[in-house]
């Protein structure tokens, strides 16, 4: 396509006052603002989000319509997290989602305009960690409370149902989401050390699902002591309604996971205000 | 003003940019030129405090670069070809930008139009020619109204219309008083936009003068002579203190004389001249040789 070529007219200051104010400030806020709407507009990202809310409840629908019978059910399907086994899925994606938000903005180049706007650097770190704990924390409660509801309405008349106004429920329930969302904060404190996507990627899978299953296989006597305190043994303790061995308690589960995201964030950091962009 | 103070960058074991001293004032059009490998990247990305200088410093209008409250009202950069996620359209990559800073979407809008990227600025960038994602770097540079500009290779993939746009723009912003600093790894582009030259050879500082200055001293005469006696005249010549700079072919080409020596020369011993004709060196060649140490250098290196 051809583009008519503009005239050359300078932008005078004059001209550029009148469009409004130029010289401000960069400020947190304006980042958050400028992360958020990077984040809505790509539309990889909200595939990606999207395919995670609809997953989660899909999945919360049919785990229950399969287990509406009770008898010869597995634990893990009996009990109030049954039907928020989707978060499979849910963890998967987020994960990823946690990487691109970072990783994208290296592999095209845009991380060199980024910070050439805010050349501090770490108010990107944090927009984007705000940005991220804002729109995934709220769709994925939001998708673990509506999959949890869908599956107690496909399982009443069935089976004994769950409900939100029970306190361990209700905790699983909005665990589930918490858990998501701070795994891909892993994620994205993991692509901003890596700074590839399939490397980071990489990273993140092997954080949150090999590493845990590697140390009880590999120390069976006290592996397991170790992985409750791993970010993915510490989220089960608020995330799953199932009795697990060596569990944390959920609050301190939380705190522990908290914890990892925190590290893994100062680790972020440090990085990104040290090296070459 | 940039003023770059023994600025110096170092990856490993190679030295890309090596004690880099120089200003760059406000009001002219200053050109960054050096062949492709020089540090003319590193040093600009140092300026956006991009990369870290391994010692000497940077400044911009007397702070470090990231020291400046309002970056994007300080400095408009344009880095080398895509800092863009394909993804974004053209106006939500430039509004991110704004954001950041509370530039508003009628500024965004203007700067849109000022680049002609208007009809476009819906369209997701990867669908972009390489000159209309020159055009939309230039637009992110504009921005805040900057009073320092830095491009990298503006002119890398525009067409003669878009080249001629940049031009007429970068002089314009020269003239209200703007710090204008943009590369190129072409003199003949850098002839006719720029007024100061900066020139660079492996990392190292090899000119910094006026454009005026360096043509004139790049167009530093040679003389061309035909004649019967060649090896007898270039004796002489030799002996006179004047240079043979070619005489591959029948002819011979002299510097450091005068015509009207050569000619004074060959009359006094006696020799015929076929041919006596001074040439203006061209600017290309004398940039060429500036920097063929880096050329070389370069070769062996890739």
């Amino acid at each position: 396509m051809t583009i008519e070529t503009a005239p050359a007219d300078a932008p005078t200051p004059a001209a550029a006052r009148a469009a409004g104010r130029v010289d401000g400030p960069a400020t947190q806020r304006g980042v958050i603002a400028s992360e958020w709407l990077k984040f809505r507009s790509l539309r990889s990202t909200l595939l990606v989000l999207a395919a995670a809310v609809a997953g989660m409840v899909v999945f919360g629908a049919v785990i229950a319509y399969n287990t509406r019978n009770p008898a010869g059910l597995d634990p893990e399907d009996v009990v109030a997290s049954g039907p928020l086994q989707g978060y499979y899925l849910g963890q998967l994606l987020m994960a990823a989602l946690g990487v691109l938000v970072v990783s994208g903005e290296y592999s095209s180049g845009m991380i060199r305009a980024t910070l050439a706007a805010v050349p501090k650097r770490l108010p990107v770190l944090v927009a984007k960690a705000v940005v991220f704990t804002a729109v995934v924390g709220i769709s994925m409660v939001a998708a673990s409370v509506v999959a949890f509801l869908v599956a107690q309405a496909v399982l009443s008349g069935h089976r004994p149902t769950y409900s939100l106004s029970d306190g361990s429920t209700l905790r699983v329930v909005l665990g589930t989401g918490v858990y998501l969302t701070l795994v891909g904060l892993i994620g994205s404190a993991l692509a901003w050390i890596v700074r590839s996507t399939p490397g980071a990627l990489v990273a993140t899978l092997a954080v949150i699902l090999v590493v845990p299953i590697l140390l009880e296989l590999v120390f069976p006597s006290w592996g397991t002591y170790i992985a409750a305190y791993l970010p993915t043994g510490a989220g089960q303790s608020f995330s799953t309604s199932l009795p697990i061995q060596h569990a944390l308690s959920p609050w301190v589960g939380l705190a522990v996971m908290a914890a990892w995201v925190c590290a893994g964030m100062t680790a972020a950091a440090v990085v990104l205000k040290r090296r070459d962009v | 003003m940039i003023a770059s103070r023994a600025l110096t960058k170092r990856y490993d074991a190679k030295l890309a940019v090596d004690a880099l001293s120089f200003d760059v004032r406000p009001g002219i059009v200053t050109g960054f030129l050096g062949p492709n490998g020089a540090g003319k990247s590193t040093t600009m990305r140092m300026m956006l405090g991009l990369d870290l200088p391994t010692s000497g410093s940077v400044l911009i209008n007397g702070k470090r670069y990231a020291d400046h409250a309002a970056p994007l009202h300080e400095v408009g950069a344009l880095l080398e070809a895509r800092a863009i996620h394909p993804g974004r359209s053209a106006r939500n990559h430039l509004l991110s930008l704004a954001l950041t800073c509370g530039i508003g979407k009628a500024r965004v809008d203007q700067v849109l139009d000022m680049v002609g990227l208007t009809e476009v600025a819906q369209k997701r960038v990867g669908g972009f020619s390489l000159g209309m994602g020159q055009r939309l770097g230039v637009a992110a540079a504009l921005l805040g109204d900057p009073q320092t500009l830095i491009l990298d290779e503006p002119v890398n993939g525009l067409d003669l219309d878009g080249i001629r746009w940049i031009r007429a723009l970068l002089t314009r912003l020269a003239d209200e008083g703007r710090t204008v600093f943009l590369s190129s790894h072409l003199m003949s582009e850098m002839a006719v936009t720029a007024d100061h030259v900066v020139v660079i050879g492996k990392g190292r500082l090899l000119r910094d003068q006026p454009m005026a200055d360096f043509i004139r001293e790049a167009a530093a005469d040679s003389i061309r002579v035909v004649t019967p006696e060649r090896e007898r005249l270039a004796e002489l010549l030799r002996t006179s203190g004047a240079t043979i700079t070619d005489g591959s072919d029948d002819a011979l080409v002299v510097a450091g004389t005068t015509s009207r020596d050569v000619g004074d020369l060959a009359a006094g011993a006696g020799i015929t001249l076929w041919e006596l004709a001074p040439q203006t060196g061209s600017l290309e060649d004398a940039y060429l040789a500036l920097t063929r140490e880096s050329l070389d250098y370069q070769d062996t290196a890739s």
